[in-house]
């Protein structure tokens, strides 16, 4: 699923520069806990997650996320994407809280 | 290439850099052309160790070597020591802290995420002395 998609069906707001509308993400993880993040092993994935600290940054980095989704309005602070700008993975926003978000993308084709 | 060595100092006071290492690894293992996907399995497991000795031990220090065959790393702290690493080592078994938790982590995943993604693990610990923790990842370097 391009990340234009998932900006589109979250209603999300893109926060930072390194969101690219063809970037493509071929699963996703819906966690607030990083250490389940971790033993999560999939390619080119998204990160969804009501949890804000730049541990959420580091953990999408070690897996090589694309991108991370704060749910429920969640907005991370300046040192947050400053993180992300260096790792290069796009930081997105949505109102919907993590288990609608998760389902309307599963429901949408991204279910891996 | 020959064998590459880095140490890495990690402050247990502030909970918020941890990870730096393992993000400073990380790029060092780009810049030599590893394979990513050993990458990911390297700085995985140190990243949990980071983790691990800022939660516990109040930081400690991390010795990465990296030859044409392997990711050799050893993360020494002062720690309190594990009284039961059997123990330590099951899913879920965790004795951090609420306010670690509600920061994403002390979910008792850390050890077995760790021993996981390696080839090799081996901890040596001793109660009020530390913790050893040696781990091998193999690799094939270009």
């Amino acid at each position: 699923m391009k990340l234009k998609k998932v900006v589109e069906l979250l209603d999300a707001n893109i926060l930072n520069d390194c969101y690219s509308q063809d970037t493509e993400v071929l699963s996703a993880c819906g966690c607030d806990l990083m250490s389940d993040v971790l033993a999560f092993v999939k390619d080119q994935a998204l990160l969804l997650t009501g949890l804000v600290n730049p541990q959420v940054v580091r953990t999408a980095e070690m897996m090589d996320m694309k991108a991370i989704v704060f749910v429920r309005g969640k907005t991370p602070g300046e040192e947050i994407i400053d993180l992300a700008n260096e790792a290069g993975i796009a930081v997105l926003s949505t109102q919907h809280p993590l288990y609608h978000s998760c389902g309307v993308l599963y429901s949408e084709g991204l279910y891996k | 290439m020959n064998s590459f060595k880095v140490q890495y100092t990690i402050d247990g006071e502030d909970f918020s850099v941890a990870g730096e290492a393992s993000r400073k690894l990380k790029k060092v293992l780009q810049s030599l052309g590893v394979d990513p996907q050993i990458i990911r399995k390297a700085t995985v497991a140190m990243y949990e160790g980071e983790i691990n000795m800022v939660i516990h031990a109040d930081g400690g220090v991390i010795d990465a070597e990296i030859t044409p065959e392997k990711i050799h790393l050893f993360l020494r702290d002062k720690g309190p020591g594990i009284p039961d690493i059997a123990l330590a080592m099951t899913e879920g078994f965790s004795t951090a802290s609420d306010n670690v938790r509600e920061l994403g982590f002390g979910a008792g995943m850390g050890l077995p995420n760790m021993e996981k993604y390696t080839d090799y693990m081996n901890i040596t610990t001793e109660i009020g002395v530390g913790t050893t923790i040696e781990m091998i990842v193999n690799t094939s370097l270009s």
